[in-house]
């Protein structure tokens, strides 16, 4: 059997999801069961990152006026092969092209009630790496995405802790929405991730999956 | 000038009207505005929408007007052109329509100001953003799951260019459901102007040509149900029909 190694480009629309993860979960702890939230998530929490947070490796990423730190979500991004509706659990790999590291940067916010836009959509803020083909990725659930901040070990996020891994994603996704060929879907962050500021180079990398690597700038001089 | 996109014998069209019901294309062909396919009049780049837009809908569903919008994004699954069916979910108890005016931006805006905002916008349509409420839950809420359906944001027919409409703050928007008016209000209440939200959101990120604005819906809510014809309307930049279809019985056939 011939080998299709073919990876759809990454161009479509990228959606996100949180509290996808146990430590995540165990962190919030019953504040999910209070007020605004009153209840633990039932369905996958979806964000979209726009077209203009799109930024690749080797990118220089501006924070947002009055920001000065930014919580860098490494994480997978998983890309859709094939327009993908319902999915069952055993058909959902069927659906995956390939993977790719990313970067999803985010303003730190301790709220998840409202959508995050001025915290999760400012330009440049999706690092995306190089896909990789499907097949070349055995088991995403035992990928560990590791951050560093100027070359220093800042954070580990072990994919074995996510709560819905990848199939159970994207049945649970697609039960209410298509995800179409060259989307990404973000397989989740970890609450309140490892920061980073002006200045700071940023390297996420997984084995197997290769690397990406990019720097925060300082905001530039408004022009008068 | 309105502007049209449709879908006929193989390929995509731009048309325009010709007169109340027919449409016009390129090379001279006229015709009924019922028989063809419609697709949404604009490619969408990103799209956001605004929720509690109007101050008298926010009263409605007992909340105080936000003092910073409420923005949110949609991803294209959710858009549907005009005369198209919209799957309702036959188990959910109120899935209601909300009339908006929506924005669609002509240039690359990056910090713009409110008095120059106009410059930025191309045109103007109509969107149906409708919303099941069975699936609100209170993360990241109003949550994809009931807002980002597939073919549950209707929209169109026409952009209408951003010169024919002088004052894009005073125009009437209605709702009907079957031919009886269900929801009346004016753009002349929104929380946030249309020149404000450019601003505001341009402040936030680069705004791209083809990006829409869903700008939010006035007060008359009211559950619709599978068989609903739903025709959501804006002075001047036009009317879209929308029918509500059981979603255990989905589109196959092309008529």
């Amino acid at each position: 059997m011939s080998v299709n190694t073919f990876v759809p480009s990454p161009s479509g629309t990228l959606y996100g999801v949180v509290l996808n993860d146990q430590s995540s979960i165990e962190r919030m702890g019953a504040g999910l069961r209070e007020a605004p939230y009153k209840a633990e998530p039932k369905a996958p929490i979806l964000y979209i990152k726009p077209a203009n947070t799109r930024s690749e490796s080797g990118a220089t990423i501006i924070l947002p006026p009055a920001a000065d730190r930014v919580e860098i979500g490494a994480t997978l991004g998983v890309i859709i092969g094939r327009p993908a509706y319902r999915l069952s659990l055993d058909d959902a790999a069927q659906a995956v092209a390939g993977y790719l590291p990313v970067a999803d940067l985010s303003l730190p916010h301790s709220s998840y009630y409202r959508p995050a836009i001025r915290e999760k959509c400012f330009d440049g803020s999706c690092v995306l790496g190089a896909p990789v083909p499907a097949q070349h990725v055995a088991d995403p659930s035992a990928l560990v995405l590791r951050t560093r901040i100027n070359g220093a070990h800042a954070q580990d996020f072990p994919l074995s802790s996510l709560l819905r891994k990848v199939p159970e994603l994207l049945h649970d996704v697609t039960e209410f929405m298509t995800l179409s060929t060259g989307d990404v879907l973000l397989v989740g962050v970890l609450w309140q991730a490892a920061t980073a500021r002006a200045g700071d180079r940023v390297e996420v990398e997984a084995e197997g999956l290769g690397q990406i690597a990019f720097t925060i700038g300082a905001q530039a001089q408004e022009a008068a | 000038m309105k502007r049209g996109r449709i879908y006929l014998n193989g390929a995509v069209h731009e048309v325009t009207p010709d007169g109340d019901s027919r449409v016009k294309l390129a090379d001279g062909r006229s015709l009924d505005e019922r028989e063809v396919h419609w697709l949404p009049p604009v490619e969408p780049g990103t799209i956001f929408a605004l929720g509690l837009n109007y101050a008298d809908h926010a009263r409605e569903l007992a909340f105080k007007p936000p003092e910073t919008p409420l923005v949110f994004l949609k991803g294209p699954n959710s858009l549907v052109g005009h005369r198209a069916l919209t799957p309702r979910p036959a188990s959910a108890e109120y899935m209601h329509y909300e009339c908006e005016l929506a924005v669609v931006i002509g240039k690359t805006a990056r910090n713009v100001r409110q008095e120059d905002a106009y410059g930025y916008i191309a045109g103007y349509t109509v969107a149906n953003d409708y919303a099941i409420r069975d699936y609100l839950e209170n993360y990241y809420r109003p949550n994809l799951r009931v807002k980002n359906r597939d073919a549950c944001t209707p929209i169109g027919p026409w952009l209408v260019d951003a010169a024919d409409i002088p004052d894009p703050m005073d125009l009437a928007l209605s709702t009907s459901v079957n031919g009886k008016v269900t929801q009346r209000g004016t753009t002349r209440d929104m929380v946030f102007s249309v020149p404000w939200l450019v601003e505001y959101l341009s402040s936030i990120m680069t705004l791209s040509p083809g990006d829409i604005i869903l700008t939010g819906t006035p007060e008359g809510l009211a559950n619709v149900v599978a068989g609903d014809e739903v025709i959501t309307e804006i002075e001047g930049i036009g009317r879209l029909v929308n029918t509500l279809a059981d979603d255990r019985h989905p589109v196959t056939s092309a008529a």
